[in-house]
């Protein structure tokens, strides 16, 4: 078959591997029908994440049709169509028990990696991201082995186009969960950093969740229109304005309620906060750059909520932890229970009250994704999210 | 006969004046021998790399000068004082003690009769070939040795408790002398916290544990690594793993 290979920094290659086979009981393999590029994919692209190795098939995104089960398999059949969630989950351990799925204690073959990074216990296992998160072969490809298909996948009506549906697999639950995340009340304003797709999600769910006003922040035009035109949110380009200040003139002095980083460990800082972040990260004595984080706990209101669905690998340097402190914050973060969001999100598109397709600009081949990966990247020609399709 | 020991704690089980030596005799002197050749050639390389390896060497030398391991100390692994403290396991100073604990989400009985019919073991436990019950106290036990022969031994059950504890040791004549105890007690949230203790006298002496270090076979994390593939097995129904998927051009 033919599968996206990571290669190292700035280079996938599309190559033709062996088509994946039943290992374990519980395996499924997916015939992949639709399969997206993440923010998080351009991460390891970047060559940021560790542990990656030359011939790692990529993607997390992907969606299909069963073409075979495991003996133990017994809620999917030969022919079922499926979304996959991101996270690979057990079902059984004492956090899968507790709708933790992101954080099985079993999924990831490699926990002693994570283990040694992490501290005492590691998160679940993911596709396509890198050995310290179990080395998975990814669905960028035409096949994928699916562990635990009777706790993952779910099964969608075919009434609804993949483009609809594909993004339960992660950045609509993740965009989601980080709304969710902030506890929203009546009257809130929610700022959010980062209009790629994540944060797209993220401005939709916080007006789903009861969110008085929505802020965009980015630097992009065609995001920032997406933002505003699409999710109804107030924008502001953080190249054009002092985004602290524009914040507290919005809300009475106040700041937002609530503040979404959706940007992660790859934050463009600007001024000397940007060329400190890269001193510090090319000196090995920070290995994130957390610009959008750091903006984010200044400008929140006294007794918010700083949400965080942007991705960290490892350590920040300068975190206003004083400030954090003195207005009583609440810190809420980590990877998406996708499973935990499946069903009810699936409700609201079969609704109408939301359309996921709406974040896409770029629908290509997967032969073409190591073109898809770099228009991504550069951000040329206005993309936001790719789709490819094998 | 304390048992209640397995996991960590040493305390009270040195002499005065050796008070945190965990490295052995033999192995100290290994130490120093290997130490120093790895700190001269570091510094003969005159390059960050080097500089790094010198390091690694000095503190060789420093453990077999001391009798002071960091490592084993995080590792809670004592090849100086190993055996002593549980009458149960080995009297002799020549042996390794590992101990190490998890926690699974399954009751005490489902644990301990999985664990109870040893032929079950070598479905996690990564070296062991195999286990064949010979009665109901005695069983036959055939495990991979690091040079890639293997080892034999009759092991028979010295005690046990039901759903709560089984001790074994190997009987006369066996390749590897070794001990083994496993503990089932109820997690406070739910599950039970699985803690094994395994004592032997490593087949090529000291020299056999410092090779098993340096070629990832470390029996710490070997024992770790059984553990982790137990409670998959137990919560999961099966092994992890994602060997024979297909990959790109390595």
């Amino acid at each position: 078959m033919k599968a996206v290979c990571w290669h190292g920094a700035g280079d996938v290659r599309v190559e033709t591997v062996p088509d994946p086979a039943i290992l374990y009981p519980r395996d499924a393999i997916v015939k992949v029908t639709s399969t997206a590029i993440c923010g998080s994919d351009l991460h390891l692209y970047d060559g940021v994440i560790p542990t990656m190795q030359k011939g790692d098939i990529l993607g997390h995104e992907f969606m299909g049709e069963v073409v075979e089960v495991g003996a133990a398999i017994k809620n999917l059949r030969k022919g079922d169509r499926v979304v996959v969630p991101f996270t690979i989950a057990c079902g059984h351990c004492h956090f899968c028990e507790r709708t933790l799925w992101s954080l099985c204690d079993n999924s990831n073959p490699n926990a002693w990696m994570a283990e040694k990074v992490y501290g005492s216990t590691s998160g679940s296992g993911l596709f396509g991201y890198s050995h310290l998160f179990g080395g998975y072969a990814g669905g960028q490809a035409e096949y994928v082995r699916v562990p635990f298909a009777d706790t993952g996948p779910m099964k969608v009506p075919e009434n609804l186009t993949d483009e609809q549906v594909l993004f339960l697999t992660d950045i609509f639950p993740t965009g989601y969960m980080a709304a969710e995340n902030c506890n929203i009340q009546p009257g809130d304003t929610v700022a959010v950093w980062g209009c790629g797709p994540v944060g797209q999600f993220a401005i939709k769910s916080a007006y789903m969740l009861g969110a008085d006003r929505v802020i965009g922040i980015d630097r992009h035009p065609k995001r920032l229109k997406m933002a505003k035109e699409q999710g109804g949110a107030e924008v502001l380009n953080f190249d054009a304005v002092e985004v602290g200040e524009a914040l507290k003139e919005m809300t009475g002095g106040w700041g937002p309620s609530h503040c979404i980083d959706a940007v992660g460990l790859e934050a463009h800082g600007s001024g000397l906060e940007g060329i400190y972040d890269n001193v510090m990260n090319v000196l090995k004595l920070e290995t994130d750059k957390p610009a959008a984080l750091r903006q984010a706990i200044v400008a929140c209101r006294k007794g918010g909520t700083v949400s965080i669905p942007g991705v960290y690998g490892g350590l920040l340097d300068k975190m206003p932890m004083g400030a954090a402190f003195a207005k009583g914050l609440t810190f809420k973060m980590g990877q998406t229970h996708v499973h935990r969001y499946l069903q009810p999100l699936l409700e609201r598109i079969e609704q109408g009250k939301l359309d996921p397709s709406f974040v896409i600009t770029h629908r290509l081949k997967l032969e073409e994704a190591p073109e898809g990966y770099r228009t991504f990247r550069d951000q040329k020609d206005d993309c936001i999210k790719v789709v490819l399709k094998p | 006969m304390a048992t209640s020991d397995s996991v960590g704690s040493r305390a009270g089980l040195s002499g005065p004046g050796t008070e945190a030596m965990n490295v052995g005799g033999t192995e100290r002197l290994l130490s120093v021998i290997s130490g120093s050749l790895v700190a001269f050639y570091g510094l003969s390389r005159n390059n960050l790399g080097g500089f790094a390896l010198a390091l690694l060497g000095g503190g060789l030398v420093l453990r077999g000068v001391t009798g002071k391991s960091i490592v084993y100390k995080a590792l809670d692994i004592d090849t100086a004082h190993s055996g002593r403290g549980d009458g149960r396991n080995l009297p002799d100073e020549r042996n390794v003690r590992i101990a190490k604990a998890v926690t699974i989400n399954r009751s005490p009985e489902d644990l301990y009769r999985f664990w109870r019919d040893f032929e079950n073991l070598p479905r996690f436990m990564g070296h062991l070939q195999s286990v064949q019950i010979v009665d109901e106290r005695r069983s036959r036990w055939a495990v991979k040795s690091p040079g890639g022969g293997t080892a034999e031994w009759l092991a028979e059950i010295v005690e046990e408790k039901e759903n709560e504890r089984i001790a074994w040791r190997s009987l006369e004549g066996s390749d590897v002398a070794n001990a083994g105890l496993v503990r089932f007690s109820p997690a406070p949230d739910g599950g039970t916290q699985v803690q094994v203790t395994i004592t032997y006298e490593p087949p090529a002496g000291k020299l056999g544990v410092a090779l098993a270090w340096f070629t990832g076979e470390e029996p710490s994390q070997q024992l770790y690594d059984d553990l982790r593939r137990f409670k998959q097995l137990m919560e999961a129904g099966e092994i992890v793993s994602t060997d024979g998927q297909p990959t790109g051009q390595r």
